[in-house]
């Protein structure tokens, strides 16, 4: 099933506004998970589990390293859904 | 060279009785139980219906993303840590001078249990990456070392019912041997859970009065039937006395010693002789450079067992001799409940307000006084001490014959 990059930027803010607490406003394309948004390595595996959940794809753990941005994660999830 | 002296500088508590060191305090003066029902299915299930849970979810107290990362026990460590720290001052301080040891007895328990369901019921991938910080017993000492960023040494003694004691203790040592110059010290407790509730039933350690909760933890009362299990945290900033002098610390209070011992005697039950409570009240003694006839109060592990209350009265009779007579005592486990690890963390945070107002908080729900308990107990409303200079104790025992009695003075 396709997924439109805006739904999954929408769904990856609320993801990781609920575990890092990072207000959704300032998620964007661009933003670094570990430099800008302070998501550390654990929540990392949080915010990707919760992505596969929501989204109803598999995100392997070697593919979560190449995950550096918020554009990244999007990019991969529509990728992988299609 | 003269031995570091060590006084306490900082008081941080969540209990049953209260959300900080003032509130409890207070409610503790007042004879107030903290013993409530527990309403969760679970519990009407167990042969015990109720227990004595904080009295402000920590949830009112923190972000809601770091509750999500820290255990319940954490979370206690953090709040009760963070109102310590502040009371003393907040310091400016070398961090590689700063310690933390904060005990727990069983830890990150529900967090273990609750993991443990996802993990069958949902699977691996949904077990939390959280679980193994927020279930290591030390995960509240190194909680509270990070964020203080304390780089003298983090620690978690464990022995039961004596580790917040024995945690304080080790802070004492750490100052001493010029480890550091202040630890912030206690222990923290969160086990109201039904699979640690159903462990202690089956040893017949707590009590059934479900008909009435908040007289079930009643020590020194003829017709007690065990504890009332409880939970939270209470913590001491412990400092050394030049230290605190040097930047004019708000000084509540001297820890003057500690005394360490073993039973060697059985896994949970205490030792009827009560040998290795008398000899850690000497020792204690001794290390503060005091004598019986200095103390004016002891704070109890009293936890309204049958046998334990009255072993330890004894103990306390022969370690004390006719010197008891002048020992105002108080086992406020009767409004608490017993906080396990925690409880000699509170219980010491007690003792220190007790010093300083000058009053002994009340023992409640004694109807009738065991007459084989021949310590001079305060009953029903606070008691005045002494004035001039004075001393208190607070011992704690644990499983497994751990004693540990720790020595405060006025200064």
């Amino acid at each position: 099933m396709a997924l439109a990059p805006a739904d999954v930027l929408a769904g990856l803010k609320e993801i990781v506004e609920e575990v890092a607490g990072i207000a959704a406003a300032s998620i964007e394309l661009d933003k670094n998970f570990t430099e800008d948004l302070e998501v550390d390595s654990l929540s990392m595996v949080e915010v990707v589990v919760a992505a596969e959940e929501r989204f109803g794809v598999k995100i392997p753990d070697e593919a979560v390293t190449d995950l550096v941005t918020v554009g990244d994660a999007v990019n991969f999830i529509v990728n992988a859904a299609k | 060279m003269s031995r570091r002296r060590v006084v306490v500088t900082g008081l941080g508590a969540t209990t049953p009785i209260g959300g900080d060191v003032t509130t409890s305090w207070s409610a503790l003066l007042a004879g107030t139980s903290g013993v409530r029902n527990l309403t969760e299915e679970w519990a009407q299930t167990l042969p015990v219906h109720f227990a004595a849970r904080v009295a402000v979810e920590p949830s009112e107290q923190m972000e809601r993303v770091e509750l999500r990362r820290l255990d319940r026990s954490e979370q206690f460590a953090m709040i009760a840590s963070r109102e310590a720290w502040k009371d003393a001052g907040s310091p400016e301080i070398d961090k590689e001078r700063l310690g933390v040891v904060i005990a727990s007895g069983i830890g990150g328990v529900t967090t273990l249990l609750d993991q443990y369901d996802i993990l069958r019921e949902k699977g691996v991938r949904l077990v939390s990456p959280h679980t193994v910080p927020m279930l290591m017993p030390n995960g509240p000492a190194a909680n509270v070392g990070l964020e203080l960023q304390a780089r003298a040494g983090v620690h978690t003694p464990v022995s039961a019912c004596a580790s917040g004691a024995e945690a304080i203790g080790y802070a004492l040592e750490m100052i001493r041997n010029n480890r550091a110059d202040i630890v912030v010290s206690g222990g923290v407790e969160a086990a109201i859970h039904a699979m640690p509730m159903s462990g202690f039933a089956a040893m017949k350690a707590l009590s059934t009065r479900n008909d009435e909760p908040q007289r079930a933890s009643r020590p020194y009362d003829l017709n007690r039937d065990g504890f009332v299990l409880g939970e939270g945290g209470g913590i001491l900033v412990l400092e050394e006395y030049e230290h605190a002098v040097a930047r004019g610390a708000k000084i509540y209070c001297e820890i003057a010693g500690q005394g360490l011992t073993s039973d060697g005697y059985h896994i949970a039950a205490p030792d009827p002789d009560g040998a290795g409570v008398q000899r850690a009240v000497k020792f204690a003694l001794r290390d503060s450079g005091l004598t019986t006839k200095d103390i004016v109060h002891l704070n109890a592990h009293a936890t309204s067992t049958p046998a334990g209350d009255v072993a330890e009265a004894n103990a306390l009779r022969a370690a004390l001799g006719a010197d008891a007579d002048h020992v105002a005592v108080s086992a406020t486990k009767s409004m608490t409940g017993h906080l396990l690890g925690s409880a000699g963390a509170i219980e010491s945070v007690f003792i220190v307000k007790t010093l300083q107002d000058r009053l002994a908080p009340p023992t409640i729900n004694i109807d009738d006084l065991d007459p084989a308990v021949n310590v001079d107990v305060v009953r029903d409303k606070p008691r005045a001490l002494p004035a001039g200079d004075i001393a208190a104790l607070n011992d704690s025992f644990g499983f497994g014959g751990h004693n540990v009695v720790l020595v405060f003075k006025s200064i």
